[in-house]
């Protein structure tokens, strides 16, 4: 595939992400603060976001599966998850994350447990949309050409 | 083309018609307290790009002791929810201690949930998380004019 269809090939991916509601804003900020003296900004960003939120849904399977479940704990969690996700504009994670705090809030352990599943399943659908886009821009890349970020149009 | 850097410099000179080269200009100093990493990251690289420099530390308690220490700010990015010292008590302290910087309560909370409490301990401003370049914009106009 030569460069210019790569490039189309990100543009409508990236699109389609922000269409389907899977990236929000947030998200734009984050590629627009990358910069020649930053040039991998947003992957970083994104693996620690990986790194952390894996870390943190275990803690919440965990803390959701003990004997006596310490909602406390379990809300610190969720707002950390929450936290992150809207600061990398993941909006449908971030979402799911308000739906479990509610359910922490009222202690339903069933709501709880259910929402996390949730939860766990947009991370899944959002890692694996960000890896697509990352090994698209590697390739480009590879290829001589650059992201073409500009024609993004928003 | 012009710079973030220039940006930046060109905000902290308000409305004055003055030309800041770049070597006459104070390097403003922000302090980032925040517990998250992601935020950590986001808020260091927002500072940076405007020419900020910046000094990160991940609860209140470690806000209150980089000042204990003699360090000093112009700007205190402060997050509410931290463990150890949360944003509220360490807005305070800071406060008791006698530090004027322009301290601007950042957090996931809404203007209408209750960050009453916040304002009180003493913040110049308030933005709701997640933080970008327009919202840090508008949180800088506030330190330029508190000087």
């Amino acid at each position: 595939m030569e460069v210019g269809q790569m490039q189309r090939q990100w543009l409508d991916y990236t699109k389609s992400l922000f269409l389907e509601g899977f990236l929000d804003g947030q998200f734009l900020q984050l590629q627009q603060l990358q910069d020649e003296s930053n040039p991998d900004f947003v992957v970083e960003v994104v693996s620690l976001f990986f790194e952390d939120s894996e870390k943190l849904l275990n803690d919440l399977t965990s803390a959701l599966g003990q004997q006596s479940v310490d909602f406390k704990r379990v809300d610190a969690h969720v707002h950390q998850l929450k936290g992150s996700s809207s600061s990398i504009g993941a909006q449908r994670v971030k979402n799911a994350c308000i739906a479990l705090r509610n359910y922490c809030e009222e202690q339903n352990i069933e709501g709880c447990i259910g929402c996390l599943q949730q939860v766990k399943h947009e991370y899944n659908m959002v890692k694996n949309k960000l890896e697509n886009l990352f090994r698209l821009e590697q390739q480009i890349v590879a290829a001589g050409g650059s992201i073409p970020m500009t024609e993004l149009g928003f | 083309m012009v710079k973030m850097e220039d940006i930046g410099a060109r905000i902290l000179a308000g409305d004055h018609q003055v030309q800041y080269g770049q070597n006459q200009r104070t390097k403003i100093k922000a302090l980032v307290v925040d517990d998250n990493m992601i935020n950590q990251a986001l808020h260091r690289t927002l500072l940076r790009n405007l020419g900020i420099e910046n000094h990160v530390v991940g609860n209140g308690r470690e806000a209150v002791d980089v000042h204990c220490s003699g360090r000093r700010f112009d700007l205190i990015l402060m997050d509410l929810d931290m463990p150890v010292m949360n944003g509220i008590e360490a807005t305070k302290k800071l406060r008791a201690m006698g530090i004027q910087s322009t301290i601007a309560g950042v957090s996931s909370r809404s203007v209408d949930e209750n960050i009453q409490e916040f304002w009180e301990a003493g913040l110049d401003d308030y933005q709701q998380k997640p933080l970008n370049f327009p919202k840090l914009v508008s949180i800088l106009q506030k330190v330029n004019h508190s000087v």
